[in-house]
């Protein structure tokens, strides 16, 4: 049984552990390369263009050719981070992520830069919400959304050395530190806080909020077991049939569209349970965002600890 | 996976030293015969598949020859080999083209392209690296191989390899943006180790490409982006093998072949309605006898 890990309250911008991550991989093993698409500030690789300047190739503004690109180097035996704002990286490249990184089994790892919310301002062209509805439809593509600097360092380690088609979700909205010392163990969800009522299952941004919600509800009587989802794709699905015998809910958080993200993976595996457990699905329906920032508009969708909270108690007062 | 056949890959050894060792008629007379033989062949799986991509078959198929059969430096019983030059069919609806060449060379058995599209066959209606050896990357969707043939070039540059990385290109999936953000990156970085060749047939499914969506001047386009461009008759042998392997400056080379689709086939010459139809046992018997002659 795993203490309890409370959220610290500095907050970190992932891109900074995944970029200096990367960069120490690069010193480890010339196979590492980096591909980007006029992003080398945004997506943090201002260090690695200065110590690997051949090994960063920057395509310009044009997705299609970078994830092509990248494909054709992991084809060629190096490994290529291929890395872009993620709206424009997993919606403008979509069909290249499916031919040529997951059905060829090129081993890409494509980088989702400030994911989610994290533009707020720019608006919905540059929110990436629905990445993981997208790249969780396809076949042996694994989806990452690394919740701290910590896990985001630990899973570019594993991505380098897995080799195989992945996306890393990397955060730039602003997160404390909440995984501690445990590592980004792939395929596994990991229990940052046990509980015996109501169980949350969080990814990325959301973690810190279910914890101090699981404290919050604590506080009210209510025992909130928190998940840290960090492999969406494959999901760990013993992980939430475990949930399923020892707590009596379950509620999602994601910052992105529940049509097919976190939520529905959870879901699936819940109802086709013999006897399904109640469920809340938190993120964002169906909708564009209006114009706010990330933390206004995070709160404008009901994904705060206070929102993470209340759904977890209406669930454990619900009669099963 | 399927695995190579060894007696066809050292006829396919046998072939290549000939052929080095020819004269310019001989090589010509060689890759005539060499191609024609395959399209007898993917008229056969075709015509048992009852599915396939006849017209752009016929099209590429001269091309196809004489690369595997000329100029590829490949080893079909070695596959993986880090060095070999790489090969990428863009156009991977030609994939039935694409099997009865790797076929021939001994990359797998021939009696394996009679599983053509038929259930769980590793030979599926675009072709699969995963299955078939000799297919670099997985094709299909139009305008993917060049940006992945671009990203194979800066590889084989990065690690100091003299391989040399050829894709074909269909004309029509020129409309296809992807291909000119490639066409771009290879022409700024001066990608003197890649070469497309465009399979200019002027059909696209629906109709000729200039009807459709304007490609000329295609040569000024590839020049304006950094491109060496040569233009051949995409069924002389001779030329083609000439252009694929003339000496390469400091930029990209763009072979422009000139081809009709349906090639080889009278009745399906330079007709669209050819660019999937499939023909009849007897139009298969009448194209076999004009492929024999």
């Amino acid at each position: 049984m795993s203490a309890p890990v409370l959220s610290s309250p500095e907050a970190f911008d992932c891109r900074v552990a995944f970029a200096d991550e990367l960069a120490a991989l690069a010193r480890e093993d010339e196979r590492i390369v980096a591909v980007c698409n006029d992003s080398v500030g945004s997506s943090n690789l201002v260090q690695f263009q200065k110590e690997f300047p051949d090994r960063l190739i920057n395509v310009g503004i044009a997705e299609q050719d970078m994830v092509g690109v990248g494909a054709g180097l992991a084809l060629s035996g190096y490994i290529p981070f291929v890395c872009g704002a993620s709206p424009f990286l997993t919606g403008r490249a979509l069909e290249q992520i499916k031919a040529d990184v997951a059905y060829s089994q090129s081993p890409v790892v494509l980088c989702g830069m400030s994911p989610g919310m994290a533009y707020g301002e720019l608006g919905p062209t540059h929110h990436s919400i629905e990445d993981l509805s997208w790249l969780r439809a396809i076949a042996g593509l694994d989806v990452i959304v690394p919740a701290d600097p910590a896990e985001t360092r630990s899973a570019v380690r594993w991505a380098a050395h897995a080799a195989r088609p992945a996306f890393l979700r990397v955060g730039r909205f602003k997160v404390p530190a909440v995984t501690g010392e445990r590592p980004f163990t792939y395929g596994a969800a990991t229990t940052l806080r046990d509980g015996t009522d109501v169980t949350v299952v969080a990814a990325g941004t959301m973690v810190s909020r279910a914890l101090d919600a699981a404290e919050e509800a604590a506080e009210q009587g209510v025992s909130v077991r928190v998940l840290n989802m960090s492999t969406i794709a494959p999901l760990d699905e013993e992980a939430i049939r475990a949930a399923m015998r020892e707590t009596r809910g379950i509620v999602t958080a994601e910052e992105a569209t529940t049509t097919g993200g976190l939520g529905a993976a959870v879901a699936a595996v819940v109802v086709t349970e013999r006897t399904p457990v109640p469920m809340r699905l938190l993120g964002i329906h169906r909708e564009f965002a209006p114009t706010g920032t990330t933390a206004y508009l995070l709160e404008h969708f009901g994904l705060t600890a206070a929102d993470i909270r209340a759904a977890a108690l209406t669930l454990a007062r619900t009669d099963a | 996976m399927l695995v190579a056949d060894p007696r066809t890959a050292a006829a396919w050894r046998l072939f290549r030293q000939e052929f080095a060792d020819a004269g310019p008629e001989r090589r010509r007379e060689m890759l005539r015969t060499r191609a024609n033989q395959s399209r007898t062949a993917d008229l056969r799986m075709i015509g048992r598949a009852k599915l396939g991509h006849v017209g752009g078959d016929m099209s590429v198929l001269d091309i196809l020859t004489t690369l595997f059969f000329g100029v590829l430096r490949v080893d079909p019983e070695k596959p993986e080999w880090a060095d070999r030059d790489r090969f990428v069919l863009s156009k991977g609806h030609t994939a039935g083209a694409l099997y009865a060449t790797l076929a021939a060379a001994g990359f797998f058995p021939e009696a394996e392209l009679d599983t053509f599209a038929g259930p769980l066959s590793a030979l599926n209606g675009h072709p699969n690296r995963v299955k078939v050896p000799g297919v670099e990357t997985n094709t299909g969707p139009l305008g993917h191989g060049l940006p992945v043939s671009v990203g194979m070039a800066v590889a084989a540059r990065l690690s100091g390899s003299s391989r040399h990385v050829y894709v074909v290109l269909g004309d029509g999936e020129l409309q296809e943006g992807s291909n000119w953000e490639a066409a771009m990156t290879a022409g700024h970085r001066g990608l003197a180790n890649l070469t497309a060749v465009v399979d200019r047939n002027r059909l696209q499914q629906g109709a000729r490409t200039e009807e459709t969506n304007t490609l000329d001047p295609l040569d000024d386009k590839f020049r304006a982006f950094g491109w060496d461009v040569l233009e051949v008759d995409g069924h002389d042998h001779l030329a083609l093998f000439e252009a694929l392997t003339s000496p390469r400056g400091s930029r990209p080379t763009c072979v422009i072949a000139n081809t009709t689709k349906g090639r080889g086939v009278s009745f399906m010459e330079d007709r669209v309605e050819w660019h999937h139809k499939v023909p009849s046992a007897e139009q298969i018997v009448t194209a076999t006898a004009e492929l024999a002659r």
